[in-house]
């Protein structure tokens, strides 16, 4: 036991262990909160296909040698958010059959292009950190720290402030409409924050698990609390919670960091399966 | 004085019309029930007197006093609603959202007059149970105190009776019928002609050609009562 504890103290003298363990509960943090408004609107699969989408405009952003490939992957991953949730009604492809359409391509032309254009050697292990985070956010510059930081924050601001709004958007469109809320104006505030969020868990999961960051805690939570604040709560808890668990155990065992995470998540998600049915029978 | 005015309205999406030369007036403490076979576009002209789809021609005037957001609505429910996790209490307080405004959160005013229609409904007790656990009959009372929040002066009713058993059917109508008496303005789609014959003050039939509007009375003498009760009657006996 001791020697665990040492262990984890001398890792955390390490800075690129404290950011990620910072990164890692925020973003964790917003992808459950979103994550609730998400199920609940039947767009569980939402986070992987804009994940795939910034799969491939991470890929495009390499060949092009940007510096800072944020600036590429946020508009674009937002342009697709808004497009997938906000004019999904007006297109001829529905729902998820455009949001299947979006995903493959996205993920095809993305590795397509890295095999044709890519200038660095190991291709497929630049695709394996991508898809699967592995160790890139053991790995984040200072300014990304801050980035990441700022958005989360503003996140979690835009989301506190129209809590009550998101409610009512989320449970009856068309009575909010008719009461005169701008239902258009909000989901396409949700369609952008889910776009940053799926950005910055990226870093975190990679984009082939950032599902897992937004569903499992929100429905672990949906499992075991009736009413609509508590489960926000419950499934913001848990999921920094399981962030946090799911870092130190992967410094620790040297396991990749993304999928120790969504480990951890589904564990807590039987969990509450378990206790859930308890409760019922 | 009226409250909602259709001059020779044609409702319907884009340019695809519905109904045709649609005219009818809707005063203070009026009882409407709107009748009419399936896809005859009641649903539609519901959505046309909340604003949310723009007439395809004519005008709607509303009464000097209503605004489109003083409407309290009661639709029907969705898919999304079965196995959502929300408490009654904060399905009736988002009623009084558009009356907090820029204001995030609800003050003390709402919070009262959610209480105050929760008590009016008589699902005070239900308070802090989950929406999707409750019976259809207690759904739909949640929906309506929700309504009752977001209405002042008029209520539009969107089959509030669907799926219901007799006994809450019968709770349903009694509970509208209390709030016409109490002075709020309604406008109900139903197709329970028997039910709106008792109840209203006033008919709407549409999907057949010409459009009634009128009185009941005059609706229970005229065809288009017996062209739908004979559908009524002719069932099993």
């Amino acid at each position: 036991m001791m020697n665990l504890l040492d262990t984890l103290i001398m890792y955390f003298q390490y800075p690129f262990v404290r950011r990620a363990l910072v990164v890692g509960v925020l973003t964790a943090l917003c992808a459950s909160l979103l994550g609730v408004t998400l199920v609940l609107k039947r767009f569980s699969f939402i986070g992987d296909g804009l994940s795939h989408v910034a799969f491939g405009v991470m890929c495009i952003a390499a060949i092009l040698h940007l510096s800072n490939d944020m600036l590429l992957i946020l508009p674009v991953t937002i342009a697709c958010a808004v497009i997938l949730l906000h004019g999904g009604c007006r297109l001829k492809l529905k729902g998820d059959a455009a949001l299947a359409v979006l995903s493959v391509s996205a993920l095809a032309v993305g590795y397509l292009l890295m095999n044709v254009f890519s200038a660095s050697a190991n291709v497929s292990g630049d695709v394996c950190t991508t898809l699967f985070g592995s160790t890139s956010i053991l790995t984040l510059t200072k300014s990304q720290v801050w980035l990441s930081i700022f958005l989360s924050v503003l996140v979690l601001f835009v989301y506190i402030v129209f809590y009550n709004k998101i409610f009512a958007v989320t449970f009856d469109e068309t009575f909010a409409q008719a009461t005169g809320l701008r239902v258009k104006t909000y989901n396409l505030l949700i369609a952008v924050v889910i776009a940053v969020i799926i950005v910055l868990a990226m870093k975190l999961v990679g984009s082939l698990l950032i599902s897992a960051l937004i569903i499992f805690p929100a429905l672990s939570a949906m499992r075991l609390f009736k009413n609509y604040r508590a489960v926000i709560i419950f499934s913001a808890c848990l999921s920094v919670l399981c962030a946090a668990l799911g870092i130190v155990v992967a410094v620790v065992s040297g396991t990749p960091v993304g999928s120790t995470i969504v480990a951890v998540d589904l564990a807590a998600f039987l969990g509450a399966c378990m206790i859930g049915g308890l409760k019922h029978a | 004085m009226a409250l909602l005015t259709f001059e020779d309205v044609a409702l319907g999406y884009n340019t695809a019309k519905v109904v045709e030369h649609l005219s009818f007036q809707v005063n203070e403490g009026d009882y409407l029930c709107i009748v009419g076979e399936n896809g005859s576009g009641k649903s539609t002209l519901m959505k046309t007197c909340l604003g949310l789809i723009p007439p395809v021609s004519g005008s709607i005037v509303y009464g000097a006093k209503l605004k489109t957001t003083e409407i309290g609505y009661l639709p029907q429910q969705t898919a999304i609603q079965k196995d959502f996790p929300a408490s009654c209490r904060e399905i009736v307080l988002s009623g009084c959202l558009s009356r907090c405004g820029l204001h995030p959160f609800y003050r003390k005013a709402e919070k009262e007059m959610a209480d105050e229609n929760m008590k009016r409904m008589g699902i005070t007790h239900l308070s802090h149970r989950c929406f999707s656990e409750l019976s259809g009959g207690q759904q739909q009372r949640v929906l309506l105190a929700r309504a009752l929040c977001a209405a002042r002066k008029i209520l539009l009713l969107d089959e509030p009776a669907a799926g219901l058993d007799p006994k809450a059917t019968a709770e349903m109508y009694t509970l509208i019928r209390q709030l016409h008496h109490s002075g709020i303005t309604i406008i109900m789609i139903t197709h329970d002609i028997p039910a709106a014959v008792r109840d209203a003050t006033h008919i709407l039939h549409i999907g057949s050609q010409p459009v009634f509007w009128g009185t009941k009375e005059i609706y229970q003498q005229g065809v288009f009562a017996s062209s739908l009760s004979c559908v009524n009657q002719g069932g099993l006996p």
